[in-house]
Order: structure tokens, then sequence, then C-alpha cells
């Protein structure tokens, strides 16, 4: 029979014995549900374009290890996200069935977990790639942690503005850990992850604005109202549209990028200006939906062809050079 | 004051684990085991890669 059945069926000693904190029952998948895989997809997706657009050679090994520290890090920092938002996590529809709030994973342990990540990931990035790159990739989980989910999440409904810095970041990280410097371009593309992150967040806010006020927390939806939201959106996707070309616009990319970003970024426009047009009947979820799925695929084709414009480059000179 | 023979009466605390907790323990040891292997890895195949270099970490 275990303590468990035995705390139950012995009252005094039962109460003794319950302050003990009770073995863990955490699976692996718990551990790695906690470090929110989809976003690390996508942050490490962004990062590879930032170290493979960097100009000079990496070596393969040396990139993946970079990758393996930017996946690491921004684990870490959906970890010590979860450990500090637990208690609105439980409350919300979205969020309730995560490992802390259904009871997987105690707290202390999600804080363990999560510091210990981002010690290894900055450790190790400063050790085998960049010290330059290991302070960004400090600086971005120390500025998502404290900075977005300890001070402004709960705080105002600009959070996720001032936050989505730490989203834009990857890229840098990625050039810095291939050159050990910086310049422009990777700059550029921090311009476009943040101005891309409220459209994208909001469309989101928008369809569980219930959720955050019954949790408290200040998104747009539910302290400007659902209007001056989509407005809002509207503006950041238009302001995606220059953003987006600033790369071609300044010799960056080539004519395959340039065209490509007009035209996602219109069609961003195009899904903004619907959601606006929605209001608040019964076409308005759908336009948020859509909106969010389209901003997912904006950021990923983006990149993508800034990916496959740059490789074409390298393969085109290698074969003029042979 | 408790008698010395009190104490030797008094039962140890043991906490005895369920099989889904001696399951996720066991699961758990193995992946920390697995990355601490990669990660000894990854370091000796940067160490190979970088040669001498590895030492030479400039900002």
């Amino acid at each position: 029979m275990s303590l468990v059945n035995d705390t139950v069926e012995f009252g005094g000693e039962a109460r003794a014995r319950s302050a003990h904190p009770q073995p863990s029952i955490a699976s692996v998948g718990d551990y790695v549900e906690l470090m929110k895989p989809r976003v690390m997809s996508l942050v490490v997706f962004t990062a590879l374009v930032g170290l493979m657009i960097a100009p000079g050679h990496v070596h393969p090994v040396i990139g993946f290890t970079a990758l393996l520290c930017i996946a690491v890090g921004a684990g870490s920092a959906g970890v010590l996200n979860m450990w500090y938002d637990a208690d609105i996590d439980a409350v919300m529809s979205r969020t309730a069935g995560r490992p802390i709030p259904r009871g997987r994973i105690a707290p202390g342990e999600a804080a363990g977990f999560g510091f210990t990540l981002a010690a290894f990931a900055t450790v190790t990035m400063g050790l085998l790639v960049s010290w330059l790159a290991a302070a960004l990739l400090a600086f971005t989980i120390f500025f998502y942690v404290a900075v977005y989910t300890i001070w402004l999440k709960r705080a105002t409904p600009q959070n996720i503005v001032i936050g989505g810095a730490a989203g834009a970041l990857p890229p840098v990280i990625g050039w810095a850990a291939a050159t050990g410097g910086l310049a422009l371009e990777p700059c550029l593309l921090f311009l476009i992850v943040f101005l891309w992150t409220p459209p994208h967040f909001w469309a989101l806010s928008l369809l569980r604005a219930d959720d955050y006020a019954r949790a408290g927390v200040p998104m747009l939806p539910v302290v400007a109202g659902p209007r001056a939201t989509r407005r809002q959106i509207l503006i950041y996707s238009a302001l995606l549209i220059p953003a987006g070309a600033l790369p071609w616009l300044l010799g960056y990319a080539g004519v395959l990028y340039g065209a490509t970003a007009l035209v996602l970024g219109a069609l961003m426009v195009g899904f903004a200006w619907h959601l606006r047009a929605a209001g608040e009947g019964a076409r308005a979820e759908p336009a948020a939906r859509r909106l969010f799925a389209f901003s997912i695929l904006y950021l990923f084709v983006l990149f993508a062809v800034l990916l496959v414009e740059h490789g074409l480059g390298g393969l085109v000179s290698r074969v003029a050079a042979v | 004051m408790r008698a010395y023979g009190d104490a030797m009466d008094d039962k140890p605390e043991r906490i005895v684990l369920t099989e889904e907790q001696q399951r996720s323990r066991r699961a758990r040891s193995i992946a920390i085991a697995l990355v601490l292997a990669a990660l000894v890895i990854l370091f000796y195949i940067v160490t190979l890669v970088k040669g001498p270099a590895v030492l030479v970490r400039p900002l």
C-alpha cells in the first residue's frame, strides 16, 4: 500500500506526513509541454534565418549548437512563464490543461527546471559559440520572463507590444552567433517580427477575451474593447507592409523576397480589414481565426523566402566560382 | 524527554512510490541521462571542430 493511501487512513500521522512533498508523477512529456514546443519551433526557425543570411561561413556543428541553445533558451522562458502564470492559467480554458494547473508538475519543480535550462543554454552558447549571442539570449529570457510575464502582462494592454521584443530577438541572436557582431539587417528582421506580434496575438485575444477578463489580464480587447483592438490590428498590419519590404528596399534581399513581402503584407491588411468590417456579428470570430492562422503563414513564408533566396544566391555564387 | 528505547521503536518515515510514480521517475532519470550524454558528446565534437580555437572566445 502506498503512502498516499496511508495518509488518507491515519488521521494525525497522516497530517504530519502530508507535510512532505508528494513524489512527482510528471512524465517527460509534461516537461516538454512546459517548454512550449510550438512557440519554440517558430523561434528556432526565425533564428535559423538570422544565422543563415549572415555573411561568412558557419560550421554546421557550431550553427546546430547555436540553434540548440536558442531552442533551450526559448524553452526555459516558456517554462518560467508557465511557472509564474500558473494562477491565471488555471482560470483560463485555453491554458487550464497545462502541467502546473493540472497538478502534474509542482510550481517549485517548474521553476528549478526553467532556471536550470536558462543557465545551461546561456553558458553553453557563450562557451561554444559567442558571448555576444549568449548575452542576447540571456537578455531575451530576462525580458520575456521579468519584463513581459512578471511586469507588463498584468499591468498594461500594451503588454504584448513591448513584450513582443523578446519574440523578435531570435533572428538577431542567430546573426550574432554566426558573425560575433551585429548589423542593420538582423535589426530589420527584429522590426518585422516586432510589428507582426500585435496583430497575431490580438487576433487570438479577441477570441479569448472572456478568458482574459476572468483571469484579470488587461489584454487590449478587455480594456479597450474589440472595436479598438480591430483598429489597432489594422494599423499594425498596415505598418507591416513597408517594414516587411525594407530588406528588399535597402538591398539586403532580392526581387522574389520584395514581391513576396508586398503580396503577403497586402493579404495581411486584407484579413485585418475584413476583421474590422466584420464588427461584432457572427462573422467576427471566423475573421479573427483567419487572421490568426494567416499571420503564422505570413511570418513563415516571408522568412522561408529569405532563406531560399539566400540559399539560391549562395548556390549561384558557388557555381560561378567553379 | 524520550527514552532511547522509544526512539528505537519509531518506524522510519518512508515514502513508498506507486507504480505510476516509479515509472515516471525512471523515465525522467533516463531522459536526464540521455541529455547529459548528449551534452558531453556535443562539447567533445565542438572541441574537435574548433581545435585549439576552442579556448579563444572573442565577444
